[in-house]
């Protein structure tokens, strides 16, 4: 039989293409997959395996909000002028006609007022703003206080947290571009804090402004920051966090069958991908919802920008509560020394305390390394009881910014409940640093406790409701011994390793170099180690089964829970290993 | 679900094309229906798509979880020794080590070029000079088409007048306890041939964000300070309305105790008593501005403030 060649196409690939007539969306793939190799990527990535947790959708909370304020605000950029060059309106909103007012507040108007679904767009793009900055603190907490930073991914920690810096400023920047009495007054405080910068302060100023405060300048300059600039880096840097995530693939929850070495869950395609777009709607949903139903930034009942102007009870969006609060509380310190003066009441609170606080987010995992010494990669998350500090640590910092939140809304405090404004404000100054500190202590006490039952329940089992009576008259419950997957999750930490100051003096009795430093780890180790609960060692089981074994001789009739109590440790167990226990 | 999702979106195009907008908007329950009603619309199809979605990867696909291993992140000994190989060979093939002159000339070049950037954003704006000292008080910085309207006036002190509306005040108008807002009446000057305004647009801005005053009228016997004694006219003060903190506008008056609260930052001055600073953040006094009464009776103003007002800035001393 002779070959027909008319059949094979020509091609320059090993195998010949074969002449098959593929269906349509068959023959679209094969041409896109000639040119862009998307079978090897399809064979790589469409099963991908995604852990479930409900903490780990937090952060995908935050990248479907910053897809929904790219599509909203997208659309707000059709209509919106960012110019400060003035004119008398003339809009559809009588309450302002004639009054003076730039064209960025005219245009935010009529975007308000005059597009269907502008006022939508607006409120959706404020709201998903507000969410995606508080869904990146969230999935920042959670991804602290389980300790998924450390090694392979300290560098995404700093993408993130580089990610949560320019998410406020875009925020800032965005809240200042409709010009309106509110927006203004927020560019007022920032221009006092710039003013406060030492030597260079009043060029800053001058040069942002494009002159004196408020200038006609400014407006436009953010708002190319707000559209291009900033979202751009956003974008990068969102790219480069979803690829590393890719790259180190996700951490998981300890339990049977998931170690350090695999990664256990759904995969991609389908399950995973259609969750997350169904989340995405979902968010999308919520913030339309919310976008419908509850007023933001109602900016026609503040009116244009008036230096001269100022509205009581004016509050920055609440992501600046932070500096606000310390704006309010600081003491009033200045220093006017050689002719110069620096104003510590506005440098700290603006410019010191917040990079302070940045360093601190951005230092932690490369501070928390150093301490313990460990180089080794880690994928399974620690639960919060087992990082006693560091959770302590999150609690008070939580403690502190909500404090501080409190601060900076002083004056709503004390009209709504009739408080002391004075009062409040010296409550504050010392609350931020006692409050925290309480609630660090009680944290930390609160994560050994909970590791001291852990390991009780390692060593005796868990509680069965069942009160022996001894030949004695004495009374004890009964314990049963938990399941191995509890046992197994519950000893799959690693052991804490308090560091030790090896030798103060070298060979030659010279003090060691470094010594000094390595006496600061030690004390940070202890300190951060020092009191935990370690689990219990393999010798500790081993007997702990002994004597379980022997009591169980002495009670055979009552390896059971009794009635009412059979279900104690469900938490413990998976549904599948006690279906449905017989009493 | 999904069906629910089409609906909503039909709702939408209705409500976009139902409802009107602008200054009498249509209502439902004092809400904008068009915004009401298309954010609803909205909502119901992106949950119905979501809820749906969700649904059938929960219900219809498997449920079984599947395990992929993990490789360390680092490239194997292998790759690591043949990087630095091919970044050895890379090295000494363009002679980088071996020709310093080159490398470094090259290097100061591109650290020659990385400052004109920087040295382009000089133009973002003027130097600050002494524009910060000195407000529209001060006759002396004046514009020269301000200074012939001046001319025309025909009166030495500059008088204090009514914010919004420009009228000049006299010392009766005033009830003890009120508190007026108050520019300075340049601002209100109009040219005698266009009867355009002489400073408006962004020049007013400037002008009001640091010459902006409140008139405060007390019993001459509640002043306390001899400064503030002296600069008053029958219990009327006068003192920059624009806090010394981070430039808020201040105006919350309590009329009994003469005190100023900045509604910002609560930084809370006393008015009987050169501005000083009672409470908050605020480190400085609050600049007063010495008051006279010209020739017709009317508030005006002895000169500008005698500090600059308004933040702190590292020149200012």
């Amino acid at each position: 039989m002779s070959l027909d060649t008319s059949k094979f196409a020509r091609t320059n690939r090993s195998t010949a293409a074969t002449g098959k007539k593929p269906n349509k969306a068959g023959a679209v793939a094969a041409w896109a997959d000639d040119r862009l190799s998307l079978g090897t990527l399809t064979r790589v990535f469409a099963r991908k395996v995604f852990p479930d947790h409900w903490s780990f959708m937090l952060g995908e909370i935050a990248l479907w909000s910053f897809v929904v304020l790219l599509l909203t605000g997208t659309f707000l950029t059709l209509w919106f002028t960012p110019s400060m060059s003035e004119s008398a309106y003339q809009g559809s909103y009588t309450q302002l006609r004639g009054v003076p007012m730039s064209d960025a507040y005219a245009s935010t108007l009529h975007i308000s007022f005059d597009i269907r679904g502008g006022l939508l767009m607006r409120q959706m793009h404020h709201w998903s703003a507000m969410l995606f900055i508080a869904a990146m603190f969230v999935h920042m907490m959670r991804t602290f206080v389980t300790g998924a930073f450390r090694k392979p991914r300290e560098l995404n920690w700093v993408v993130g947290s580089l990610l949560l810096l320019l998410g406020i400023l875009e925020g800032f920047a965005g809240y200042s571009l409709p010009d309106d009495l509110l927006s203004g007054t927020g560019l007022r405080i920032a221009d006092g804090l710039i003013k406060a910068t030492p030597v260079v302060g009043t060029y800053m100023s001058f040069f942002l402004f494009g002159g004196e405060f408020p200038g006609d300048v400014v407006i436009p300059r953010l708002y190319i920051l707000h559209v291009l600039l900033i979202p751009g880096l956003l974008l990068a840097l969102v790219g480069l966090h979803m690829v590393l995530l890719v790259f180190h693939k996700h951490t998981q929850w300890a339990g049977p069958g998931r170690t350090e070495r695999n990664v256990v869950g759904y995969p991609m395609l389908p399950v995973y991908a259609a969750k997350a777009g169904g989340y995405f709607f979902m968010v999308f949903g919520v913030t339309a919802l919310m976008g419908a139903l509850l007023s933001i930034n109602p900016i026609w009942k503040y009116g244009p920008y008036d230096p001269s102007k100022v509205t009581a009870g004016s509050q920055p969006d609440w992501y600046m509560g932070l500096a606000e609060g310390l704006l309010r509380i600081m003491p009033n310190w200045e220093t006017q020394i050689w002719g110069v003066t620096i104003s510590w009441n506005v440098l700290f609170p603006g410019q010191i305390a917040p990079f302070i606080l940045f360093g601190m987010i951005i230092g932690w995992p490369f501070l928390e390394q150093w301490v313990t010494g460990d180089k080794r990669e880690h994928h399974l998350l620690q639960r919060p009881r087992d990082a006693p500090t560091r959770t302590a640590f999150l609690a008070a910092m939580v403690t502190e910014y909500g404090l501080l939140w409190a601060a900076g809304g002083n004056d709503i405090l004390a009209t709504h409940f009739h408080w002391s404004l004075n009062s409040i404000t010296y409550f504050m100054r010392a609350a931020i640093f006692i409050v925290p500190a309480i609630v660090f202590y009680l944290t930390r006490r609160w994560c050994i406790g909970l590791q001291r039952s852990d390991s009780d329940r390692l060593l005796h089992g868990y509680e069965t409701g069942i009160i022996m009576r001894s030949p004695e008259g004495g009374y004890s419950e009964r314990h049963l011994p938990i399941s191995e997957t509890s046992a197994y999750t519950l000893t799959a930490r690693h052991r804490d390793e308090v560091h030790e100051v090896e030798s103060e003096v070298d060979e030659n009795g010279v003090p060691a170099p470094g010594s000094r430093v390595d006496r600061v780890r030690a004390k940070l180790s202890r300190a951060m180690f020092g009191d935990n609960m370690q689990k219990p060692t393999a010798a500790e089981l081993e007997e702990a089964r002994h004597h379980a074994a022997h009591t169980h001789e002495l009670e055979a009739e009552l390896d059971h829970p009794v009635a009412g109590h059979e279900f104690d440790d469900h938490a413990l167990r998976d549904a599948d290993e006690v279906p449905l226990r017989q009493p | 679900m999904f069906g629910l999702a089409i609906l909503g979106s039909i709702g939408f195009i209705v409500s976009y094309v139902v409802f009107r907008t602008g200054d009498d908007p249509d209502t439902i329950a004092n809400l904008g229906a068009s915004n009401l009603m298309l954010g609803l619309c909205l909502t119901v199809t992106l949950l119905g798509m979501g809820a749906g979605m969700i649904q059938w990867a929960r219900k219809l696909m498997g449920d079984h979880e599947i395990v992929e291993m993990r490789h360390p992140a680092s490239s194997s000994q292998e790759d690591r020794e043949a990087a630095v190989a091919i970044l050895q060979t890379g090295l000494e093939e363009s002679g980088l080590a071996r020709r310093p002159l080159v490398r470094n000339s090259l290097l100061a070049a591109g650290g020659v070029l990385g400052l004109l950037p920087v040295i382009m954003l000089r133009d973002l704006g003027p130097l600050p000079g002494d524009k910060l000292d000195h407000t529209l008080w001060d006759l002396d910085t004046w514009t020269p088409e301000m200074q012939s309207w001046w001319q025309t006036q025909d009166r030495s002190l500059q008088r204090v007048v009514r914010d919004v509306v420009g009228t000049p005040i006299k010392v009766t108008e005033l009830e003890v306890g009120d508190l007026v807002n108050a520019e300075p009446e340049v601002m209100f000057a109009v040219d005698d041939t266009t009867q355009e305004p002489l400073v408006e647009g962004t020049d007013l801005l400037v002008g009001k964000s640091k010459a902006a005053v409140i008139l405060h009228r007390m019993l001459p016997g509640d002043i306390v300070s001899a400064q503030t004694l002296n600069w008053s006219v029958d219990g009327i003060v006068c003192y920059s309305k624009i806090c010394t903190h981070v430039g808020c506008p201040i105006s919350l008056n309590e009329r009994t105790t003469h005190h100023l609260l900045c509604p910002c930052h609560q930084s809370t001055f006393d008015l009987a008593d050169s501005g000083r600073v009672l409470f908050g953040p605020a480190a400085r006094a609050l600049p007063q501005l010495e008051l006279a009464v010209d020739d017709e009776g009317y508030l005006a103003a002895k000169g500008d403030f005698s500090e600059p007002v308004g933040p702190s800035f590292w020149e200012r001393g």
